[in-house]
């Protein structure tokens, strides 16, 4: 994960105030966007012309101005799987989430409510995740899923209950410490128990770790 | 009617019943005379400057005479009868009087109303009066008979017939008690009869009460899709404007944070951040209200559970829905939905709720059910008043059972073709 990488972004979003803003925050942050477009068939295109490393997509496009863009991103990793895709969206759906996770086997994938972007180093961050690709939950969704499952979850402490929801958002051990400002080795502790209250094999890998617990929660 | 049943009942001569029905019978003559006086200076006039053209409108304008008349003539039958009679006609196909002329005149309850107005002018006022002078005036003569008879004088009560003497005066008393009483029963029996024949020939037909419902549904399904279209909109220029407008004033607020020393302005903006992202978080949930993007987008499965996902009781979620159905259905189904979980958070008490939506044979199938207090009254302010009104325009009944202890159950049903294949369906069930 180097922190100076810059990446080439291809940027899909039909708000001309909400395009240049996100263009901003992405220059400030050393990237590049080396097209903004303003709907879906146009991100089907600048995809193919310039292989960037990373699509930033809006949920709500023309031409239906439905979830064009949510279409445009599960049709692009249909064609290349190691495009990372972040997809932000004025409304957060479960439902929306699933898809996108499922198309995409929550590899490289993030699903983020706009309003994150104004959070802008924490949004730069879920940039380089997806581009590195991690997997970055909006915390709405996964709210949601808590909200669905909550026999099992019964079984765990509130803190490991706060763990569990930041690991699903697809948290790092090392962000998940500083989130909760506790130390890198309660929250691998707290991990573990989760894992062993829940039925879930232990695994040393993130981000596997990461996709048993998004899987746990959406069966 | 009312007046018949009044009239076989003990008491009915202590009643309002006989002052009313004299009361129908007398007011008779007001349209009657009318009629009469008016449509013969009409014809008149308008025959004679018929020759010159100029009387021709005034003739046609006869034609209608019939419609002013019949108006008066339901009204005043509530003098009798609670129950109103519906106006036959329909609404004018395009605005204005010659939309109004053209419509009326292709329709046959203006000509029935016609003749109704002509048979009132010439049989029935005269009819009326005759039964209630009869009926009235003939006793109350001979209940009166002693006033001129004791200052001198005789009271006739027909041609050749008159009271000259202070003991026949005495004797038409009882008399005239008698036939007082029969005049209540025979006043009251006319006016039943009167209202009857007004109820026939003025009441919509079957054909036409059945369009005038059609008329009443089509106009009520017109209103509430143009609200939804309403509602649509207005999500849409929340969402392009100031929604979009927020987040952009926000992000530009975390781009000057990142470059601001610490210091009181680093205080002021992340303030103005948090209020930033305090609105937007109000502004979501109120087009959230509006029209929620999750039933657009993804059906009523994923909407009822984000529903039951926000509520703050549990909800257990059995959903036997493929693929879309039609968006009024769903908009329905949902907000129904919606609703009755609002009221189980509010009233309940309860500490679990489940919804149970089935579709299946042309029928949407919804139960919302707690385990709550019960005794939900629907008539309570709940907002299910409201509801039932949504659902029957698109054909869909509600019924409610909430004895007290629980648990409550509503139940809603709403006819439904099959629908369309389905695009997504993540997540089809959960718990």
């Amino acid at each position: 994960m180097s922190e100076t990488r810059s990446l080439r972004v291809v940027l899909a979003e039909d708000g001309a105030l909400m395009r240049d803003g996100l263009t901003a925050v992405l220059a400030r942050f050393g990237h590049r966007v080396v097209q903004a477009v303003a709907d879906a068939p146009s991100l089907a295109d600048a995809v193919e012309a310039h292989k960037p490393d990373i699509v930033v997509t809006d949920v709500r496009m023309p031409p239906t101005q439905t979830d064009d863009g949510l279409r445009a991103a599960i049709a692009l990793r249909e064609r290349d799987p190691d495009l990372p895709v972040l997809v932000v969206s004025q409304y957060i759906e479960a439902a929306s989430a699933g898809e996108l996770l499922d198309s995409t086997a929550a590899r490289a994938v993030g699903y983020l409510l706009k309003d994150r972007v104004m959070d802008v180093a924490d949004f730069a961050e879920a940039v380089r995740t997806v581009a590195d690709g991690g997997t970055v939950i909006d915390p709405e969704v996964v709210r949601h899923l808590l909200s669905r499952r909550r026999d099992p979850l019964d079984r765990l402490t509130p803190r490991e209950r706060e763990v569990l929801a930041l690991m699903a958002q697809g948290r790092s051990n090392a962000a998940i410490a500083q989130d909760l400002t506790v130390s890198a080795a309660a929250v691998g502790k707290h991990i573990n128990n989760i894992l062993a209250k829940l039925d879930l094999p232990p695994d040393a890998d993130a981000h596997r770790r990461v996709l048993a617990v998004l899987t746990f929660l959406r069966s | 009617m009312e007046a018949i049943t009044a009239v076989r009942r003990r008491g009915f001569l202590a009643s309002a019943w006989p002052w009313r029905g004299l009361a129908y019978l007398v007011t008779s003559s007001v349209p009657g005379a009318l009629v009469l006086t008016v449509g013969a200076a009409v014809l008149l006039v308008g025959g004679t400057l018929a020759s010159v053209l100029a009387g021709l409108p005034m003739l046609a304008a006869l034609a209608f005479a019939g419609i002013p008349v019949a108006a008066f003539e339901r009204w005043r039958l509530r003098l009798l009868d609670a129950e109103p009679i519906a106006d036959p006609h329909r609404t004018p196909d395009r605005p204005g009087v010659g939309g109004w002329l053209a419509t009326r005149i292709r329709e046959s309850a203006t000509w029935r109303e016609l003749g109704f107005a002509l048979l009132l002018a010439v049989v029935l006022w005269p009819l009326d009066l005759a039964v209630a002078a009869l009926g009235v005036a003939f006793p109350v003569a001979l209940l009166t008979a002693w006033v001129p008879v004791l200052s001198g004088g005789r009271r006739g009560l027909w041609p050749g017939f008159a009271i000259h003497t202070p003991g026949q005066t005495l004797a038409a008393i009882p008399v005239g008690i008698v036939l007082l009483a029969a005049g209540a029963y025979l006043v009251t029996g006319m006016a039943v009869a009167r209202a009857a024949l007004t109820r026939r020939l003025l009441a919509p037909r079957p054909d036409e009460a059945a369009r005038l419902l059609a008329e009443v549904t089509g106009s009520r399904a017109r209103l509430v899709s143009a609200f939804e279209a309403e509602r649509r909109r207005i999500e849409r220029d929340l969402h392009d404007g100031a929604q979009q407008r927020l987040v952009a004033v926000a992000t530009s607020l975390g781009l000057a944070l990142l470059d601001l020393p610490p210091g009181p302005a680093t205080d002021h903006v992340t303030h103005a951040q948090q209020q930033a992202r305090q609105a937007l978080t109000e502004l979501r949930e109120l087009i959230h209200g509006i029209h929620p993007q999750v039933l657009t987008q993804h059906g009523l499965p994923a909407a009822l559970q984000d529903a039951a996902a926000r509520s703050p009781i549990p909800v257990e979620l059995t959903l036997t829905i493929e693929g879309r159905l039609p968006a009024a259905i769903e908009v329905t189904g949902y907000f129904v939905v919606c609703e009755a979980l609002a009221n189980i958070a509010r009233h309940s008490g309860a500490a679990r709720a489940w919804i149970t939506a089935e579709h299946r044979a042309d029928l949407l199938r919804l139960e919302v059910g707690d385990d709550g207090a019960g005794g939900a009254d629907p008539g309570n302010g709940s907002g299910l008043t409201g509801l039932s009104d949504r659902l029957a325009v698109v054909g869909g009944a509600l019924t409610l059972s909430s004895p007290p202890g629980g648990p409550t159950l509503l139940n809603v049903e709403l006819p439904c073709p099959k629908p369309a294949p389905s695009g997504s369906s993540w997540p089809r069930t959960a718990r």
